[in-house]
C-alpha cells in the first residue's frame, strides 16, 4: 500500500497540469487565504469593538454557540441552496468561500474578544490616564496586548478552514481536497491517502508559519516567553497556544 | 493650584461618592486625600483629570476650568500613578516611561533619553531598561509607574494608592524616595491613601474624607493631630496621638550631656558609670554593663537596644533614643553618624510639656 | 417535517449510530488523556511535550485522518473503527491540555493542606487535586463533545454510516427534508451532550453552586 502511495506522491506526471498537485495546492492556499482574510477582516474589528466597549457580547456568544452547527450540514445547506442563484463557475465556489467564512468567524472574533477582554484593567486606566485618545487606547495598549489570544484565535481559524475546504470539494471546491473526494469516488487508495498526506502536510506548515509569525509579531512581554526571572514562575498555559480559547468544531 | 469649589459627584445608581467637596491644592506641595475605603477618595483624585466628570461643581488648575480643556491634552499635562502600577505588559520597561513624551510628539531619541534619564532619578537602574513589567518586582514595577508619570515633566502628579500593594519595608523606602524627589521637583502632587500614617508621612497638607464624600478637616498634620475636628477625625487618627505628634512638631533646644565613653577592647575604669558608651572612630556601637566585663570590652558585651537621633531629628525620634537606651540616655549623632552627646527622656519631656516645642 | 414522518426508523438508527461514534472515543480519550495530563503536571519537562503533540494531532485534518487510519492500524477502509480511533486522537489532543491545566489550578495552599493532613500520592490525586479540576475538565470535555459530533458527521464521506448520511443524501438527491433533519439532528445531538456533560460535571462539584 505504502509504496503505490509512495509512487502517485512523486510521480512527475501527478505533480503538473490543471489538475496535478501543484495547481490543487496553489487552490487550496488561494481559497485558505482568501477566506481567512475575509473572516478577519469582519471578526477582528467586531471583536476589538465588542471588548474594548463591553457591548454586544452577546454577538461572541452567539457565534460560538453556532459552532454546534454540522460543518458538513452547513456546507451542503449553502451549496444546495445558494448555489443554483449564482451563475457560471462561481456556483462552485462562492457556497463554499461562504461556509468557510462562516467556520472561520467564531474562533477569530472569540480570539480578539477574548484578548481584549483579558487586557489588565489597570494597563487601560493607566492609559487613559496618561492622554491616550480611546482609538490610541484600542491601537496601542489592548490590540497589542489582545495579540496572543487573537493569533491563537487566527491559527485555529486556519486550521479549520484548510479541514473544510478539503470538505468542501465534495460540493465542487478545487484544492487538495479533489484527490480525497476523486480517490474515494473511484476507489483510488493511493490517491485519496496521497491527497490527505499532502492535507495534513499543508495545515502543518500552516501552523507553523504562523507560530513563527507569530514570535515575531507578538512581544515578548506577553507572549509568556519572559517571565519573572526571580520569585514565582507563572503556571504554564498562559501563553494560551491554539485550540484553548477559539476551538469551534473540526471539520 | 487646583481647586475644587462645591463639586458633587453622583454615580448612576445614586451612589454620592463625593459630596459639595471644596478644597484648595497648594502648587508645589503635597496634599494628602485620606479616608476610609469607599470614601470618595479615587472619584475625588479622577475628577482632577477628568476620568470622571463631576455632576455639579467646578474644578480648576490656576484658575482655569479642567472641563474646558481637551481631556487627553489635559491628561498629558497631569502625571497619573494607580495601586497596580498599571505598566504596558507588552512594552519594555523604557517605552513605558518614554510613554507620554511619545504622546507628546517628541522624537524618539529625545523621548528615550528623557526616560532614561527619569528612570535613574527614581531609582531604577539602567540595565532594567530592556525588560518588561513581567520581569520586575512590584517596588520596581511601581518606580516604573512614578516614572512613567513624571517623564514629560508635568507640574501635576497624582497618585492613587501608589504604594499600598507593596510589603511594607519597600513601602518605607518608597515613601522616603517620594520626599526626596519632591525636595528636588517641587511638584504639585496629590496623594490618596487610606493609611493615615502614610498621609500624615508624606502630606503638607492632609485632607480627611468620611464616607458619603463629605470633607471632614483639612489641616497640616501637626494641626491636625493636635486639633481634630470631629470623634470621626480623631477616631480615623487612631492611637497614640500624643506620641505621633512628636513627628510634626519642632524640636526644642535641648542640653546635651557628655558621656565617657569606651573602645573596644579597653578596660572600664574602677569607677566606671554602670553603663558606657562603646564608641570606634566617633560612631556610636552601643553600650556596655560595666559590672558584666570581664577585662576588655569586646563585641560581646554590647548592648544594641537603644535607638540612635540625629540633631536634625525629631522630638519622636530623640524620645525614643532615649527611651530605648539601657542607660535611659539617647545618643544624639550629627550628619556623618559621630556621636555628639546624650539627651535625658525626662528634660525633654519637661521641654515638651512647657510648650516650648 | 413531511420526510422526517417516513423515515424515522431510519433516523433513529442513525442517531443511535453517531452516538455511538462520538460516545465512546469520548470516554476512551477521557481515560486516557488523564494520566497524560498528571504526567504533564508532575514532570516539568512532559508537559511542552505533550502539549506540542496534541497541538501538532489537532492541526491533521478530519476527513485526511479518517482515510489514512486504515494505513496506521491496518484495518479495512470502511471500518468504523477508524472513526472511532480518528475521534479518540481528536479527544485527547484537545483534554491533556484540560487535564494538565486542571489539574494545575488546584490552588497551592489547597494542595499544602491536603498534605499536610497526611494526603499522600494517588489518595491526593483521587481525593482533592482531581475532584477541584472538575470545572476544568468539564469544560474541556464540552468542547470535545460538541466538536466530535460535527466531525463524525463527515465519515459519511467515507462510507460509515451515521447522521452525516442523511446530509450527504439530502445534499445528492436534493432532498431538503433530509438534508434539514440531519443538520437539526446533528445539532440537538451535541446540544444532548453539553446537557448532559454540563450536569454531571456540576453533580460532581456540588460546592460550585452556592
Ligand atoms: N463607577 C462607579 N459606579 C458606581 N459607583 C461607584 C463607581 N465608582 C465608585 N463608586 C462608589 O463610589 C463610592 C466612592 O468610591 P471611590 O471613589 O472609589 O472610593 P475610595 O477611593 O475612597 O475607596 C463607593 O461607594 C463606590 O462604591
Ligand atoms: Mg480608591
Amino acid at each position: 500500500m505504502i509504496p503505490t502511495i509512495w509512487t502517485w506522491l512523486t510521480s512527475a506526471q501527478n505533480w503538473v497540469g490543471s489538475f496535478g498537485i501543484g495547481n490543487r495546492l496553489a487552490q487550496h492556499v488561494g481559497y485558505s487565504l482568501l477566506v481567512v482574510a475575509i473572516a478577519a477582516v469582519i471578526a477582528i474589528p467586531l471583536g476589538l469593538w465588542v471588548g474594548h466597549t463591553g457591548r454586544g457580547r452577546w454577538v461572541v456568544s452567539a457565534t460560538n454557540a453556532a459552532r454546534a452547527v454540522p460543518t458538513l450540514g452547513l456546507l451542503f445547506a449553502l451549496a444546495l441552496w445558494v448555489g443554483p442563484h449564482i451563475p457560471g463557475r462561481a456556483a462552485f465556489v462562492v457556497p463554499s468561500v461562504i461556509a468557510l467564512v462562516l467556520l472561520a468567524i467564531p474562533p477569530i472574533l472569540a480570539g480578539t474578544y477574548a484578548g481584549v477582554e483579558a487586557v489588565d484593567p489597570a494597563a487601560r486606566d493607566a492609559a487613559k490616564g496618561l492622554g491616550m485618545t480611546p482609538r490610541q487606547v484600542l491601537a496601542r495598549v489592548e490590540l497589542p496586548c489582545a495579540l496572543p489570544l487573537l493569533w491563537s484565535g487566527l491559527r485555529s481559524a486556519v486550521l479549520q478552514v484548510i479541514a473544510t475546504a478539503t470538505i468542501a470539494a465534495y460540493i465542487g471546491l478545487g484544492g487538495l481536497g479533489r484527490f480525497l473526494i476523486d480517490g474515494l469516488a473511484q476507489a483510488d487508495y493511493a490517491q485519496t491517502a496521497g491527497g490527505a498526506i499532502l492535507v495534513c502536510l499543508l495545515a502543518l506548515v500552516a501552523d507553523g508559519v504562523l507560530a513563527l509569525v507569530q514570535r515575531v509579531v507578538v512581544s515578548p512581554g506577553v507572549s509568556g516567553r519572559r517571565r519573572r526571572r526571580r520569585g514565582i514562575i507563572l503556571a504554564p498555559g498562559k501563553d494560551m497556544g491554539h485550540g484553548n480559547v477559539a476551538h469551534t468544531t473540526r471539520a | 493650584m487646583i481647586r475644587f469649589d462645591d463639586v458633587t459627584k453622583e454615580y448612576p445608581g445614586g451612589t454620592v461618592a463625593v459630596n459639595g467637596l471644596s478644597l484648595t491644592i497648594p502648587t508645589g506641595q503635597i496634599t494628602a486625600l485620606v479616608g476610609p475605603s469607599g470614601c470618595g477618595k479615587t472619584t475625588s483624585l479622577r475628577m482632577i483629570n477628568r476620568m470622571i466628570e463631576p455632576t455639579r461643581g467646578l474644578i480648576s488648575i490656576d484658575g482655569k476650568g479642567v472641563a474646558d480643556l481637551d481631556a487627553a491634552t489635559l491628561r498629558r499635562g497631569i502625571g497619573y500613578v494607580i495601586q497596580h502600577a498599571g505598566l504596558f505588559p507588552h512594552r519594555t520597561v523604557l517605552d513605558n516611561v518614554a510613554t507620554v513624551p511619545r504622546l507628546l510628539g517628541w522624537d524618539r531619541a529625545k523621548s528615550r533619553a528623557a526616560a532614561q534619564d527619569w528612570m535613574e532619578r527614581v531609582g531604577l537602574s539602567a540595565d532594567l531598561a530592556d525588560r518588561y513589567p513581567s520581569q520586575l518586582s512590584g517596588g520596581q514595577q511601581q518606580r516604573v509607574g512614578v516614572a512613567r508619570a513624571l517623564a514629560a515633566d508635568p507640574p501635576i502628579l497624582l497618585m492613587d494608592e501608589p504604594f499600598s500593594a507593596v510589603d511594607p519595608v519597600v513601602r518605607q523606602q518608597l515613601q522616603s524616595e517620594l520626599l526626596r524627589l519632591q525636595a528636588e521637583l517641587h511638584k504639585t502632587i496629590v496623594f490618596v491613601t487610606h493609611d493615615i500614617d502614610e498621609a500624615l508621612l508624606l502630606g503638607n497638607q492632609v485632607a480627611v474624607l468620611r464616607v458619603g464624600g463629605i470633607l471632614a478637616q483639612v489641616a497640616r498634620p501637626a494641626d491636625l493631630l493636635a486639633a481634630p475636628a470631629d470623634d470621626f477625625v480623631a477616631d480615623f487618627l487612631g492611637h497614640d496621638r500624643g506620641i505621633r505628634a512628636l513627628s510634626f512638631v519642632g524640636m526644642p533646644r535641648l542640653p546635651l550631656h557628655p558621656e565617657l565613653t569606651l573602645a573596644l577592647g579597653e578596660v572600664p575604669p574602677a569607677d566606671a558609670p554602670d553603663w558606657m558608651l562603646v564608641v570606634e572612630g566617633g560612631h556610636p556601637l552601643g553600650w556596655v554593663r560595666t559590672a558584666g566585663v570581664q577585662g576588655a570590652v569586646d563585641t560581646s558585651d554590647l548592648n544594641r537596644s537603644g535607638t540612635v537621633a540625629s540633631l536634625t531629628a525629631s522630638p519622636r525620634e530623640v524620645l525614643d533614643a532615649a527611651l530605648s537606651s539601657p542607660a535611659r540616655r539617647g545618643v544624639l549623632v550629627d550628619d556623618a553618624g559621630e556621636f555628639v552627646g546624650t539627651v535625658r527622656a525626662s528634660e525633654l519631656a519637661t521641654l515638651l510639656e512647657a510648650g516650648q516645642a | 417535517m413531511g420526510w422526517l414522518s417516513t423515515h424515522g426508523g431510519d433516523v433513529w438508527t442513525l442517531l443511535l449510530q453517531h452516538v455511538w461514534l462520538a460516545a465512546v472515543p469520548l470516554v476512551i480519550g477521557l481515560l486516557v488523556a488523564l494520566p497524560l495530563g498528571w504526567a504533564a503536571r508532575r514532570w516539568r519537562a512532559a508537559y511542552p511535550i505533550l502539549v506540542t503533540t496534541s497541538g501538532l494531532l489537532y492541526t491533521v485534518p478530519s476527513l485526511a485522518l479518517f482515510i489514512l487510519m486504515p494505513l496506521i492500524l491496518g484495518t479495512r477502509i470502511l471500518d468504523p473503527i477508524n472513526v472511532v480511533a480518528a475521534m479518540t486522537v481528536y479527544t485527547v489532543a484537545l483534554l491533556v491540555r484540560s487535564v494538565a491545566d486542571g489539574l494545575g489550578a488546584v490552588p497551592e495552599d489547597v494542595r499544602a493542606a491536603a498534605t499536610a493532613m497526611g494526603y499522600r500520592g494517588f489518595r491526593r490525586l483521587l481525593a482533592v487535586d482531581l475532584p477541584l479540576a472538575v470545572p476544568v475538565l468539564t469544560a474541556g470535555l464540552r468542547v470535545a463533545a460538541v466538536s466530535n459530533v460535527s466531525i463524525v458527521s463527515v465519515a459519511s464521506l467515507i462510507g460509515v454510516a451515521q447522521l452525516g448520511n442523511l446530509l450527504t443524501d439530502g445534499y445528492n438527491r436534493a432532498i431538503n427534508g433530509e438534508l434539514i433533519t440531519g443538520i437539526v439532528a446533528c445539532l440537538l445531538l451535541a446540544l444532548a451532550f453539553d446537557w448532559i456533560i454540563r450536569g454531571i460535571g456540576r453533580a460532581l462539584t456540588p460546592w460550585t453552586r452556592a
